[in-house]
């Protein structure tokens, strides 16, 4: 084997893909074999490093080096700066915004700093398409202990004893939900990943199986022999090709080193893994719904009891778990239960990856120990509100989370305190909102993201949903009245109370979140005919102030539809009953001439 | 079997481990306000999918409300069914159901009969706080079931029913949330798909979103036309609930007070589909004998069993999902259109009538019967043997509709010669009765011996699926008998595995047979009333002088004069039939 | 290839893990031996290509885990090949006249002991770090 003297990892994540990381990798492989380097150096495709907002990204090993928005064209300078004379390409660095400083490597990003990677562990660091380096790093070193060392039940017990909880947004006691599967006595059980991610902006399971994809299939392996199931379904959706292709080659490579199959490791175990294609659809995120699905059904949820523990997949008894759940067994098993609860709070341990997103400067994927504040999730490892804006409310838990406050900031992360706090864990979705957002609309943006999802099987989802929505259109157009805001309250209550599942029982979360913590902003809406945020269309009116107005001609110039008129060099003035509120004026202007009133 | 208990409204109930909130609360009398729950007890029909919410109740201790119909009770459960909270949240579901339903009770075909209408009325909804746009669907008309899918209100019983019930897997909903509707695949018409026409979907939907195609304008019109003679013929299974539709109670005979009522609507001759049912056996049975005796005498190209083909929905079944057996039913047409051919043209020769101007109208429970009047091989010149087919329920509206006091009405007769049958004829109506007729018959005939008894129980019931051997004077006949389209694919499948061997099998669509058939008043989930009709169809047998089709008389009359015998080559021209493979149909439509 | 025991298991693992190593190592690098070599036009060409990687194959050979990299120039430019060696938890060190024998001796001496060998460049700069 060839030794090599650095490995330069290029992200192969989706995000970083989008961007072109492809070509980059080719790049540098042709730039390197021209200079004859190909066999010092090796380019290694990797999977997401999380820093999304900065991709693509591109890491030189041994230095630790940490390039980011790295193109193509960049390609041949790092060979020639970095790889050959040893110096970091400083255009390439990342600029920290807050010391204003260029920083080399990971260890001193911000965006990394109060990160602890347990399920990303190898995500951005191995190679996903070798099982060697899967290996390398400790793989199926857990599912061997499990068969060779450990009973069903001594294993089961060990994922009790860690206090992993369920990271699709239940947070249910795995090992709990292992060993209820367990004892169920069935000729045929089954293993189920749900890979069908649907929160909006999450992306923490598709960067796993693309990242790392033996970490779930290792632990699936260890989840069937717990509760003596051989055969394990992954359910993913079909948008995910990448991710899809991935699992696909790790599962081939796993076949061909016995790691699934018959007697894996001579332990008379037999294990095999299928894939499911899911079409898109958010409730089959559900687990009875996903199992629907999976069986050639509408995907629909069904009323638990039964659970799928106990009927689940054509019957049988079947152990549910997302992805990223997954992806924390085998390290528990490495690295011990001792270890793995000292991370995290008292009642959720070890760590949770979150979709950062929104008005932060740092967006992207982070994993954090839970009890990490969301203080120190938004201003430390976002790095605070984009723009030097003023931090209004951060959403948690996907479209059926709640909106939480300045006054929930020093919250420590949690699945209970988000719940206590009007929230979720949800899936991780965390997207920030400041000053410039109107709640209301926010609310009506989620809404019509659940309103799209229902599966239209129960009536509170169906149509009081529907319902909501349309009394919350009525408000953003200033048509509403105090007995609408009253019918939300009621009405959201209700379906919460009589929804058939997980999805109906939340949408009127980010309703009711609002009312209660922006209560201000609906009675602005309804008794003041206005939008705080200036979001609202109906609401806002585009002023031109005639005294900072120079008559430049640009708004004029640049009004789609012609509201804007005025002589060259005189004020300008909007006419207000052909302005369509587009806000390009507003942009333009470069005097601050026009302004929302 | 544990015993678990709980209290239910403060009262302390016991009921068996598995039991619902919902029938547990019913066993103390506190009936739970319900909509898309239905179940049809001792039948195995059940559509609980826990959608529609109305039944939430509160459950001392649980986060959310429960909805009875499908959550179990468990020990030490404190349930409150009419709390503020359930109240509001039962009253706030049901608003929000109508606010998506057109407001169009005065005009419904199913004002009076909607069980969402009812559950407004018992819940005292006088105001809907929830208004708001409606969802829409393109109406559906085909020859036989108009979906109004507006009216839907994604119950999904007749999903259930034609995919679990009947195995026809026409239904399905499609769609998400607001848009979700149920609709056969691809969002084709009914025409366009396998339906059957059986219309149980029609008979157990709550609201107005599935009816039957309305013939009756097209009946009065005929008989508002003085040059044309119509003739009306009954089914057996409409004397043993029109009734109901009266106020009745279920299971009430009126066979003289309906033949009366037809007489006082116009009609110029009122017969009986009995009489042909008669006819069907004379022809079945010969052909059941027939191909018996082949079989017995060595012919290996026999087709056994033989099979029933009285019933048109279960026509259209084999025709689209058993094509490779269509020559393993009897090739004879159904009452219907044997009534239909032989009115046609036996009756229109005596009446001395051309057959345009003769109108044929039947009285059916079902609503396959439209479209099979309607079928092309059915008709002469475009004249077809029976011109309209009205539903139990249709005539009752059409009683009604002409001020006619069905209370008053004296028992009347039928007329002759096509009103007359024998017992035989009248249990075409329940399941088994076609073939205990065809038993009755073949039997005598075939053993040239009289019957030692008429009533055959062991063919009789509501089991899905029954097996009996019929002791042919030391030869064993081996009878199956299937209602519910899904038992007869059961039955089927068995057949094509070898698994069972039969000599004759009876096939209804219907669970009951004809008595519950879709075109009947609705029996809103209640199986007691099928079973009342069917006690009715026996009863009506028993009181017959003659029981046996081929003594009818006027039967033999009508072979002497016209037809010559069973299976002459004028009686396989008007009576008997050929079946289309169906199963692609479809597909080479594009 | 089948892996048909733990043992198996262990045994690709050791195969495979030298894949890795580079990487593994450098995310512990404050818990290893760093040495740097001084790769700008005036290290190469004094030879610094081959010190580095005779430093590389002699650590392994020995079985030491170091990471070792390379840097720009280090300003010491008469002195090339020029190392810096960083023992965990030590102030860094520099070399200077880095040749084949010299790295014997410094990691004979050094890397391994922990005694100072001669040829040592006083450092006249600091790093934007500190």
């Amino acid at each position: 084997m060839t030794d090599y003297k650095m490995h330069i990892l290029v992200c192969g994540g989706t995000g970083c893909r989008a961007s072109q990381s492809e070509k980059i990798v080719d790049a540098f492989k042709s730039e390197l074999e021209t200079r004859a380097l190909d066999d010092e150096v090796k380019v290694i495709a990797t999977g997401c490093f999380g820093f999304c907002e900065k991709g693509p990204i591109v890491k030189i090993i041994p230095d630790n080096t940490f390039y980011v928005q790295v193109g193509v064209v960049d390609v041949k300078d790092i060979v020639e700066e970095h790889v050959i004379k040893g110096r970091p390409l400083k255009r390439l660095l990342y600029h920290d915004p807050a010391t204003k400083s260029q920083v080399t490597d990971t260890a001193h990003i911000d965006f990394y700093k109060k990160q602890v990677r347990i399920a990303l562990r190898n995500c951005g660091f191995i190679n996903p398409e070798n099982i060697d380096e899967y290996i390398a790093r400790d793989g199926y070193a857990a599912l061997g202990k499990a068969l060779s060392e450990m009973t069903p039940a001594d294993a089961t017990q060990l994922v009790k004893d860690s206090g992993l909880r369920g990271r699709g947004g239940g947070g249910f006691p795995t090992g709990l939900k292992w060993e209820i599967t367990a004892k169920e006595k069935s000729d045929q059980k089954y293993v189920v990943c749900n890979a069908d991610e649907g929160d909006p902006g999450a992306f923490m399971d598709r960067s796993i199986l693309e990242g790392d994809p033996h970490s779930v299939i290792e632990a699936m392996a260890i989840c069937g022999y717990c509760i003596g199931a051989s055969k394990g379904l992954v359910y993913i959706r079909a948008e995910y090709p990448l991710a899809i292709n991935r699992l696909k080659i790790a599962l081939e490579q796993a076949r061909e080193y016995g790691l699934l199959g018959d007697d894996i490791l001579g332990s008379g175990f037999n294990f095999d893994i299928d894939i499911r294609y899911g079409a898109g659809a958010f409730v089959c995120g559900e687990e009875t719904a996903l199992i629907h699905s999976m069986e050639g059904h509408r995907g629909e949820p069904t009323f638990k009891p039964p659970f799928p523990s106990v009927s689940g997949y054509l019957g049988k008894p079947t152990n549910v778990n997302n992805v990223e759940t997954f992806a924390n067994v085998p390290v528990i098993f490495n690295k011990g239960v001792e270890w793995f609860s000292s991370i995290g709070s008292e009642k959720s341990k070890g760590t949770k990856v979150f979709a950062l997103a929104g008005k932060v400067n740092n967006v992207g994927l982070i994993e954090v120990p839970m009890g990490i504040t969301l203080r120190e999730v938004i201003f430390d490892i976002g790095g605070g509100i984009r723009g030097g804006k003023k931090f209004k409310a951060v959403q948690t838990g996907g479209p059926s989370g709640g909106c939480l406050t300045e006054q929930h900031l020093d919250t420590p992360i949690d699945y209970d305190n988000l719940i206590a706090a009007g929230s979720m864990m949800g899936s991780g979705g965390m997207i920030v909102m400041d000053e410039d957002d109107c709640m209301v609309s926010i609310a009506k943006f989620y809404l019509e993201f659940t309103l799209e999802e229902s599966c239209g099987k129960c009536t509170p989802c169906r149509i009081g949903n529907k319902r909501l929505h349309e009394i919350l259109d009525k408000i953003t157009k200033g048509k509403g009245t105090l007995e609408d805001i009253e019918r939300l309250r009621v009405l959201g209550n209700v379906i919460k109370d009589t929804s058939l599942c997980g999805l109906g029982q939340t949408s009127p979360n980010p309703i009711l979140s609002t009312l209660d913590n922006f209560y201000d902003e609906y009675l602005a809406h309804v008794n003041d005919k206005k939008c705080p945020a200036g979001q609202c269309k109906d609401l806002v009116r585009y002023e031109i102030d005639p005294d900072a107005c120079t008559g430049c001609t640009l708004c004029f110039r640049n009004c789609p539809v012609g509201a804007i008129s005025g002589e060259k060099k005189m004020p300008h003035y909007i006419d207000q009953t052909l302005c369509i509120k587009c806000g390009v004026c507003y942009e333009k202007c470069r005097f601050k001439a026009i302004s929302i009133v | 079997m544990d015993k678990i208990k709980l209290t239910i409204d403060n009262k302390t109930v016991e009921v068996e481990k598995g039991t619902t909130i919902l029938e547990a609360a019913k066993t103390i009398g506190v009936h739970i306000p319900t909509l898309c729950h239905m179940k049809l007890d001792d039948m195995g029909i059940e559509n609980k999918p826990g959608g529609c919410r109305v039944c939430v109740v509160e459950v001392d201790g649980r986060k959310n409300l429960a909805p009875s119909c499908v959550t179990e009770v468990n020990n030490g459960m404190k349930i409150n069914t009419h709390s503020m909270r359930v109240i509001n949240a039962r009253r706030t579901v049901v608003e929000l159901i109508i606010s998506d339903h057109p407001y169009e009770c005065l005009t419904c075909a199913k004002a009076g009969n909607c069980e969402l209408q009812k559950l407004a009325q018992d819940m005292g909804i006088r105001e809907i706080h929830y208004e708001g746009e409606q969802s829409v669907y393109r109406e559906d008309t085909s020859p036989a079931i108009i979906r109004d899918l507006d009216k839907c209100i994604m119950c999904r019983r007749c999903e259930m029913m034609c995919n679990e019930v009947q195995t026809v897997g026409v239904l399905s909903a499609i769609n998400r949330g607001f848009q979700a509707v149920v609709s056969p695949p691809f969002e084709q018409n009914l025409d366009h798909s396998v339906c059957t026409y059986c219309g149980q979907c029609v008979a157990v939907c709550p609201t107005g979103a599935l009816t039957e195609v309305d013939h009756t304008p097209a009946v009065i019109r005929a008989l508002s036309d003085p040059s044309k003679t119509v003739v009306v013929q009954t089914a057996p299974a409409v004397r043993a609930a029109l009734g109901e539709a009266f106020g009745l109670e279920p299971g009430t005979l009126v066979t003289g007070k309906m033949a009366a009522a037809l007489r006082r609507l116009g009609f110029d001759f009122v017969f009986d589909t009995d009489f042909a049912a008669d006819l069907t056996i004379m022809e079945e049975g010969t052909e059941l004998l027939d191909r018996l005796s082949r079989h017995l005498a060595g012919d290996e190209t026999v087709k056994l069993p033989i099979l029933t083909s009285c019933c048109p929905a279960w026509v259209n079944f084999f025709e689209h999902q058993f094509p490779d057996m269509k020559d393993i039913p009897s090739s004879a047409k159904s009452p219907q259109q044997m009534f239909g051919a032989v009115a046609k043209t036996y009756f229109a020769d005596k009446q001395k009538i051309d057959r345009k101007d003769l109108v044929v109208v039947s009285i059916m429970p079902c609503v396959a019967k439209k479209y099979e009047c309607s079928r092309e091989e059915f008709s002469v010149d475009g004249n077809p043997d029976v011109d309209y087919a009205l539903t139990t329920r249709e005539l009752a509206a059409f009683i009604k509709l002409a001020n006619i006091d069905f209370h008053a009405l004296p028992d009347e007769e039928f007329d002759h010669p096509l009103g007359d049958s024998t017992g035989a004829g009248v249990i075409f109506g329940a399941t088994g009765g076609v073939i205990e007729a065809a038993v009755r018959t073949a039997y005598e005939l075939h053993t040239k011996k009289s019957l030692p008894r008429i009533d055959f129980e062991e063919l009789r019931g509501m089991d899905g699926i029954r097996e009996a051997t019929i002791d042919f004077d030391g030869l064993p006949i081996k009878i199956g008998i299937a209602h519910g389209l899904g038992n007869a694919r059961k039955l089927l499948e068995d057949i094509q595995s070898g698994k069972s061997q039969f000599h004759a099998i009876e096939i209804m669509s219907c669970p009951g047979g004809c008595i519950g058939g879709g075109g009947q008043p609705y029996h809103h989930s209640d199986s007691s009333i099928l079973k009342k009709r069917q006690m009715a169809i026996y009863s009506e047998d028993g009181m017959k002088t003659i029981r046996k089709s081929h003594e009818n008389p006027y039967i033999l009359k009508l072979y002497e004069e016209f037809l010559g015998k069973p299976m002459s080559e004028k009686a396989h021209h008007l009576l008997h039939t050929n079946y289309f493979d169906k199963s692609t149909v479809f597909e080479q439509e594009d | 290839m089948k892996i048909k025991t733990l043992a198996d298991l262990k045994k690709v693992k050791a195969d495979v893990q030298k894949k890795i190593k580079l990487r593994e190592q450098s995310e512990n690098a404050g818990n290893v031996v760093q040495v740097k070599v001084a790769m700008a036009t005036c290290g190469i060409a004094s030879g610094a290509k081959e010190t580095m990687s005779f430093i590389i194959d002699e650590l392994d050979f020995r079985g030491i885990d170091a990471v070792i990299t390379q840097t720009g120039c280090m300003g010491y430019c008469y002195a090339e090949p020029t190392i810096e060696v960083t023992l965990p938890g030590k102030e860094p060190v520099v070399y200077g006249y880095v040749d084949k024998d010299k790295a014997r001796q410094i990691i004979d001496e050094y890397i391994v002991k922990g005694e100072l060998v001669d040829g040592i460049i006083p450092v006249n700069y600091k790093t934007i770090d500190e």
